[in-house]
C-alpha cells in the first residue's frame, strides 16, 4: 500500500517540477530570467549525467566535459550542415546528435579509462581531458579556434506549430522538453539492472566481481551512457547559445560539474538537480552582485566539504527522516534560534570581505578605495571604525552561535539517537 | 651537438624543479592517499612569501622562512581541515584540496593583486655562471640545480637515517602496522603534510623569481605534477625523480625538434594525407600534452608506473 | 519541487540588478568584460579607463543632449557563453550598446549574438562597440552594421611593423614564435606573407606555435631561436607568455629583437625590466611619449588617481567622445542613428585624425612604433609602469598608411 503511495508520490512529484518548469518564465517575464533557467536546465542534464560516474558507479571523473564538449560541437556542426533544407522539428532533434558524438565518444574513450576504477580512472580522465582540451586549440577547422564554431537554431522558413526556436522563450520550452525525457531516463537506468550493478561495483567491487559480474564491462556500460547524456547537454548548450567554443570542452567545465554533483548530493538522484541550480545561480546572480563571487564560492564550497559531505540532498534527506519520525518540530525551534547568530555572523563576514574587496582588489585593482557602500551605508575603510564594527559583529555572531550552536548540538544528537532507535 | 648540450641542461633544470613539487606530493599521496589538487597552490604560497619578505629584508632569509612558513600553513590545513575531511573518505579529502587551491588563489588575487609581482633574482646570483659554446647559462639556473640536488640528499639521509624517517618509510606502506606500534600516525600524517608542503614552498621560493610570480603560477604547474608523480609510481621518491627528468627532457627536446607529425608517420610508413589538420601540427606544438599522453600510456600499460610498488 | 524555493531568491537577485536601470535619465554602455578570475587585472583596468573618459571627456563637457553617459560593467568572467549571459541582463536592463575588448572568442559571441538579437527584436536593437578585439575576420567575413572596432586589426598592425622591418636592413633571418589559437596563428600567417611580398631576401629560420598560457620555462625556446641564427622575433605573444619569453632571452644572452603588439601594457614592462632595454619593440595606436594636447595630462591624472593601473589605452578614450559625438550629432541614443552617425566619421584623437570606414566599421588612426628605452626625462619623458623604463617611437605610421582593403560585404538594415 505504501509503495503505491510512494509511487504515486513520485508521479505528482514528477508532474509538479514539470510544470513549475513551464510556468516559471510566464511568472517572470524577463529575458534574463529565461536565460537563466534555459542554462539551469542544461546543467541539471550535464550534472545528473556525471552523477551517473560519481554517484552511481564510484567513478571520479576530472574530464566529463569532454563528451559535454564533443557533444556540442558535434550539434553545431550538424545543425550547420542542415542549413536552409532543415527545419525546426529536425533542429528539435539536433540533440540526439550531440547524445551519439557523446556515445561515440565513451565507446572509444570509455574503453581505455575504465579498465580500472579508484585513482587510476580519476588520473587517466584528468590525462585525456587535458588531451582533448589542448587538441581543441589544435584543430581550428573543427573546433573554431577562439572564435568557437556558430550557428543559427532558426532554420528554415516554415515553423513547427507555429514554433520557430527563435526567441529564447522557445528555445526553453525545447530545453525544458528535453531535460525531462533525460532526467526520466536517467532516473528510470537507476532502476534496472545495470544501474543496480553499477551500485554494487561501487559499494564492493571484489564481492560483484566474485558474484559474477564483470566490474570492467559496468563501468564501460555506465560510462558510455553517461557520455550519451553529457552529449545531450552539450547539444543544448549548443542550441542555446548557437555557438560553441573550446571552453566547453576544458578542464574548467569539467572541475564546475563536479562541484555542482557534489554540493548538491552524489549520494541522492536529485542531488545533482539541487547543485546545477544553485551553483549556477551562484556563479551568474552573485557574480552580478559582488566581486567577490570567487572568494565566496570558495568558502562555500569547504564549508559543504567539511559540514555537509553528503551535499544539500542529505540534509533534506535527514529532515524528512526526522519529519516522519515526527522529531522534527523538536527540531524546528533550534534551528529558528541558531538562525540568528548565522545571519549574524554572515553579516560580519561578508561586510569584511566587501571591505576588504573594495580596499585592495575592488574596482580600484588594488587602487585602495577607501569609501564605499556595503548594505547601502557609507563606509570609510580608511577609519578603523567600519573594521572594528564589522570584527565585533562577526565576533559576536561567532560567540552566540557557540552557545546556541551548543545546544542545538545536542538536541540533534539526541533526536538522531531517537531516530535510528525507533528504526531499530 | 651543442644545441643537445644545452637543451639537456634546460630539461635538467626544469626537470629538478618539477621533482621538488613532486617529491613533498608523492610524501603525501602515497602517506595518506590524498591527491593533493592544492600542492601547487603551496609553490605559489611559497613564491609569494619569498616576495614579501625580500620587500622587507631581502632574498636570504626568505629563502629559508618562506618554506617553513609555508609549511606551518600546511600543517595547519591538514590539522584543522583534511584531518576532518579524512574521516567522510578519499573523495570528499580530495575534494577538499581542489576547493583549497580556489581559495588560495583567491585570496592570493585579494592580498597581492591580480596581476604579476616584482620578484627579482637577488644581484648576488645575477649573471652568468658559464658560456658554452655561444649560449650564457645563468647563475641562478646553477643555484636552482644546488638547491633542488642538496634537497634530494637531503630528503635522502632523513628517510634513511633517521629515526623519524624509518617511521615514515614504514607509514607509508603498513599504516596500521606502524599505529599498532603504538606512533601517533596523524601527527606523522600532520607532519608528512607540512613537510610536503614546505617543499613546493621551497621550489616557490627558488622559482618564483626564475619565472613569474603570478596568481596563475598555480594552475600553470598544477596538472603537470600529477604527471610526474604517477608516471613514477606512487610512494616511490625515486620514481618521481626519475620521472621528473624525464618529464623535463621530454618537453624541452620535443621543443627543440622541428618535426611534423607527418615525418613521425613516414617512419613507421604510413602517410598521412597532404594539407590535413593533423599532418600540419609539429613535435613542437604537442609539446605541453606529451605528459599527458605519456601518463594515459603509463597507467594503461603499467598501472603502478615506472617505480611504484603497488597500484593506488 | 526544489526550484520553489528559489524564486524568491530569483525575484530578489533580479530586482537588485534591475534596481540602476531605474534611477537617472542616463546613456548607458554595458562593459561585458572580465571582472574576476585570471584576467580580471585587465578588464578592470579597462572599465576605470571607460568611467575615467565618459566622467573627464563627455559628462564634464554637456554630456550627451544634456544626459550622463556611464559604463556599467558586466563581468563575463572571460567566456564567450557567459558575455551572452550578460548581453541579455544588459539588454534586461534596457541598456542598447555594449563593448567589449579582451578576447576575440567573446567579441565573435557578442557579434553572432547581436546580429541575431536586432533580427529577432527590430524595435529593441543593440550596437555592438569593439575596443580591443583584433581578430580580422570581426571587420572582413564576419563583419555587421552592428559592430564597430575602434583598434586597429592584427594584420594591420603586422603591416605596419612589416613596413618598418622592410627598411631595417639588418634583419636578415627571421623567427616567428606564438601561442597556438587563433591570434597566434594570424600573426604568423600575417607575418611570412607581407615578409615575403616586401623582403625576398629576409628568411624565415623558424616558426613555433605553444599552447597558450601554459609554458613555464622558454629556455628550450630560445635555445632554439639561437641555434636557429635569428636576428628578428615576430611575436603575438602577450601576457606571462610575453614577459616569460623576454626573461628567458635575457637570461640565455640572446642578441635578437622582439617585434611584439602587447609589450606595453598588462604587467609586461614590469615583469621584464632591464632585460627588454632596446630589445622589444611595439605597436601601438599611442604611448606615453607620444607628444599629445591632452592625453599625457590624462594619463598622469590616471595614473594618480588610480596607483596600480597603468593608463594603457588611448582608443578607449577616442571610442568614448567618439561615440558621444555621433550621439550628439545624430541627435538621438537610437542605436542604430547612432551607428549611421558614426559611419564615416573624422574625428581628431589625440593620436591625429581617426576615421571610421564606412564599408567595414574599422577605425583608421596614426600607429606608432616603439622601443624600450631608459627614461632620460627628455625623449623618453615618462617610464613604463614604473619601470625606470619607458617607450621611444621609432616611426610614426600614418592614418592613411595604417589602412588595408576589407573583404567586408555589409548587410545594411
Amino acid at each position: 500500500m505504501s509503495d503505491v503511495l510512494f509511487q504515486r508520490g513520485r508521479l505528482l512529484l514528477w508532474g509538479v517540477c514539470l510544470a513549475l518548469a513551464i510556468a516559471l518564465p510566464m511568472v517572470l517575464k524577463s529575458g534574463f530570467i529565461v536565460s537563466l533557467l534555459c542554462q539551469i536546465s542544461v546543467m541539471v542534464v550535464f550534472a545528473l549525467s556525471y552523477n551517473m560516474l560519481l554517484g552511481q558507479t564510484g567513478l571520479l571523473s576530472f574530464g566529463h566535459a569532454v563528451y559535454y564538449g564533443l557533444g556540442a560541437f558535434a550539434t553545431m556542426h550538424a545543425l550547420n550542415a542542415i542549413g536552409k533544407d532543415g527545419g525546426p522539428l529536425t533542429v528539435a532533434l539536433l540533440p540526439l546528435v550531440g547524445g551519439a558524438a557523446g556515445l561515440v565518444a565513451g565507446l572509444i574513450l570509455g574503453y581505455v579509462t575504465t579498465k580500472k576504477a579508484g585513482t587510476t580512472f580519476a588520473m587517466i580522465s584528468l590525462g585525456i581531458g587535458e588531451m582533448v582540451a589542448a587538441c581543441s586549440l589544435m584543430f581550428p577547422g573543427i573546433f573554431g579556434g577562439e572564435g568557437g564554431v556558430s550557428g543559427n537554431r532558426v532554420v528554415g522558413k516554415e515553423s513547427l506549430l507555429g514554433l520557430t526556436w527563435g526567441p529564447q522563450q522557445e528555445m526553453y520550452w525545447l530545453i525544458v522538453a528535453w531535460v525531462f525525457l533525460s532526467t526520466v531516463a536517467m532516473f528510470a537506468l537507476t532502476q534496472t539492472p545495470l544501474g543496480r550493478m553499477a551500485n554494487a561495483v561501487r559499494d564492493n567491487p571484489e564481492r560483484a566481481e566474485f558474484v559474477g559480474y564483470d566490474t570492467q564491462r559496468v563501468r564501460y556500460r555506465m560510462l558510455v551512457l553517461s557520455g550519451l547524456f553529457a552529449g545531450i547537454a552539450g547539444g543544448l548548450t549548443a542550441l542555446n547559445y548557437e555557438i560553441v567554443t573550446a571552453e566547453t570542452l576544458n578542464s574548467h567545465t569539467s572541475g564546475v560539474v563536479l562541484l555542482m554533483s557534489f554540493v548538491g548530493g552524489i549520494g541522492f538522484f536529485y542531488g545533482p538537480i539541487i547543485g546545477a541550480i544553485l551553483i549556477t545561480l551562484m556563479q551568474i546572480v552573485i557574480g552580478g552582485l559582488t566581486h567577490a563571487w570567487l572568494l565566496y564560492f570558495g568558502l562555500f564550497f569547504l564549508f559543504m566539504v567539511l559540514m555537509a559531505p553528503g551535499g544539500i540532498a542529505s540534509v533534506i534527506a535527514m529532515q524528512r527522516a526526522l519529519w516522519q519520525a515526527k522529531l522534527f518540530g523538536r527540531m524546528l525551534p533550534h534551528y529558528l534560534a541558531s538562525a540568528i547568530p548565522v545571519a549574524i555572523l554572515l553579516a560580519g563576514l561578508v561586510g569584511l570581505i566587501e571591505m576588504a574587496y573594495s580596499l585592495l582588489a575592488g574596482e580600484g585593482v588594488g587602487a585602495g578605495d577607501t569609501a564605499t557602500r556595503v548594505l547601502g551605508m557609507e563606509l570609510h575603510l580608511s577609519s578603523p571604525g567600519p573594521w572594528a564594527m564589522a570584527v565585533a559583529i562577526t565576533a559576536v555572531g561567532a560567540l552566540s552561535l557557540r552557545l546556541i550552536g551548543g545546544r542545538m548540538s545536542a538536541a540533534w544528537h539526541q533526536a538522531l539517537t531517537e531516530l535510528h532507535g525507533s528504526k531499530a | 651537438m651543442e644545441f643537445v648540450f644545452i637543451s639537456l641542461l634546460n630539461g635538467i633544470t626544469y626537470g629538478l624543479l618539477l621533482f621538488m613539487l613532486s617529491s613533498g606530493l608523492t610524501l603525501i599521496f602515497s602517506m595518506m592517499g590524498i591527491l593533493n589538487f592544492a600542492h601547487a597552490s603551496f609553490y605559489m604560497l611559497g613564491a609569494y612569501f619569498a616576495y614579501q619578505i625580500s620587500t622587507l629584508v631581502g632574498f636570504w632569509p626568505g629563502l629559508l622562512v618562506a618554506p617553513l612558513l609555508v609549511g606551518a600553513v600546511g600543517a595547519l590545513v591538514e590539522r584543522y581541515g583534511l584531518r576532518r575531511a579524512h574521516k567522510f573518505g578519499h573523495v570528499a579529502e580530495l575534494l577538499f584540496t581542489f576547493g583549497l587551491a580556489f581559495l588560495v588563489e583567491e585570496v592570493v588575487h585579494l592580498v597581492w593583486g591580480k596581476s604579476s609581482v616584482d620578484y627579482q633574482i637577488p644581484v648576488e646570483l645575477d649573471g652568468t655562471l658559464f658560456t658554452l659554446f655561444d649560449t650564457a647559462f645563468p647563475t641562478y639556473k646553477g643555484f636552482m640545480m644546488l638547491i633542488s640536488v642538496g634537497m634530494l640528499i637531503a630528503l635522502y639521509l632523513l628517510l634513511t637515517r633517521t629515526r623519524i624517517g624509518l617511521i615514515i618509510q614504514a607509514a607509508l606502506t603498513k599504516p596500521d602496522m606502524v599505529e599498532a606500534l603504538g606512533h601517533n600516525v596523524p601527527r606523522i600524517f600532520m607532519l608528512v603534510f607540512g613537510g610536503g608542503t614546505a617543499l613546493a614552498g621551497l621550489a616557490g621560493v627558488i622559482g618564483g623569481n626564475a619565472f613569474i610570480t603570478e596568481p596563475g603560477m598555480a594552475a600553470a604547474v598544477g596538472s603537470i605534477v600529477f604527471v610526474v608523480v604517477v608516471v613514477g609510481g606512487l610512494g616511490s621518491l625515486g620514481g618521481a625523480f626519475v620521472a621528473s627528468l624525464l618529464i623535463g627532457c621530454i618537453q624541452t627536446f620535443s621543443i627543440a625538434l622541428s618535426i611534423s607529425i607527418t615525418d613521425v608517420f613516414a617512419l613507421i610508413g604510413v602517410s598521412l594525407p597532404e594539407g590535413s589538420q593533423v599532418a600540419r601540427l609539429t613535435i613542437t606544438q604537442l609539446a605541453p600534452v606529451l605528459p599527458y599522453i605519456l601518463m594515459v600510456g603509463i597507467l594503461i600499460f603499467r598501472p603502478r608506473g615506472l617505480m611504484g610498488a603497488r597500484e593506488s | 519541487m526544489q526550484k520553489r524555493k528559489f524564486i524568491p531568491g530569483l525575484a530578489l537577485a533580479t530586482s537588485a540588478l534591475l534596481i540602476g536601470s531605474s534611477a537617472l535619465a542616463q546613456v548607458k554602455i554595458a562593459y561585458i568584460d572580465p571582472l574576476s578570475g585570471p584576467f580580471a587585472n585587465v578588464g578592470e583596468a579597462g572599465l576605470k579607463g571607460f568611467k575615467e573618459a565618459a566622467e573627464i571627456l563627455v559628462n564634464q563637457k554637456g554630456g550627451i543632449m544634456g544626459q550622463k553617459l556611464e559604463f556599467v560593467g558586466f563581468d563575463n568572467k572571460g567566456s564567450p557563453q557567459e558575455s551572452l549571459i550578460q548581453l541579455k541582463a544588459a539588454t534586461d536592463q534596457g541598456i542598447r550598446f555594449v563593448t567589449q575588448g579582451n578576447g576575440s572568442g567573446a567579441a565573435h559571441a557578442l557579434i553572432d549574438a547581436v546580429n541575431k538579437w536586432n533580427a529577432r527584436n527590430p524595435d529593441k536593437t543593440v550596437l555592438f562597440f569593439n575596443y580591443a578585439a583584433v581578430d580580422p575576420t570581426l571587420t572582413n567575413e564576419k563583419c555587421s552594421f552592428w559592430h564597430f572596432r575602434f583598434d586597429a586589426n592584427s594584420d594591420m598592425k603586422m603591416e605596419a611593423i612589416t613596413n618598418y622591418m622592410e627598411k631595417d636592413k639588418k634583419i636578415k633571418k627571421v623567427f616567428i614564435l606564438g601561442q597556438d589559437y587563433a591570434h597566434g596563428h594570424q600573426v604568423a600567417k600575417a607575418t611570412k606573407e607581407m615578409l615575403a611580398r616586401k623582403r625576398k631576401d629576409v628568411k624565415i629560420v623558424g616558426e613555433d606555435l605553444h599552447p597558450i598560457g601554459r609554458v613555464k620555462d622558454f629556455a628550450p625556446y630560445v635555445a632554439k631561436i639561437k641555434a636557429s641564427g635569428a636576428d628578428t622575433i615576430v611575436t603575438g605573444n602577450w601576457g606571462n607568455d610575453l614577459s616569460l619569453l623576454i626573461k628567458a632571452a635575457k637570461d640565455a644572452k640572446l642578441s635578437a629583437k622582439f617585434y611584439t603588439y602587447y609589450a606595453g601594457g598588462l604587467g609586461t614592462p614590469q615583469a621584464m625590466g632591464a632585460a627588454g632595454e632596446g630589445k622589444v619593440l611595439q605597436l601601438t595606436e599611442w604611448h606615453m611619449n607620444v607628444p599629445t594636447k591632452n592625453a599625457e595630462k590624462f594619463a598622469l591624472d590616471f595614473n594618480k588617481k588610480y596607483p596600480g593601473v597603468w593608463f594603457y589605452y588611448l582608443r578607449v578614450n577616442t571610442m568614448t567622445e567618439m561615440v558621444a559625438k555621433a550621439m550628439n550629432t545624430a541627435k538621438s541614443t537610437d542605436p542604430k542613428a547612432v551607428a549611421l552617425a558614426l559611419e564615416d566619421m573624422r574625428f581628431p584623437a589625440e593620436n591625429g585624425e581617426a576615421w571610421m570606414r564606412k564599408s567595414d566599421h574599422q577605425l583608421m588612426q596614426p600607429l606608432y612604433i616603439s622601443v624600450f628605452s631608459k627614461k632620460d626625462g627628455k625623449v623618453v619623458k615618462h617610464d613604463s609602469e614604473g619601470t625606470g623604463f619607458g617607450w621611444k617611437t621609432v616611426a610614426a605610421i600614418s592614418q592613411r598608411d595604417s589602412q588595408l582593403p576589407t573583404s567586408c560585404i555589409m548587410e545594411r538594415p
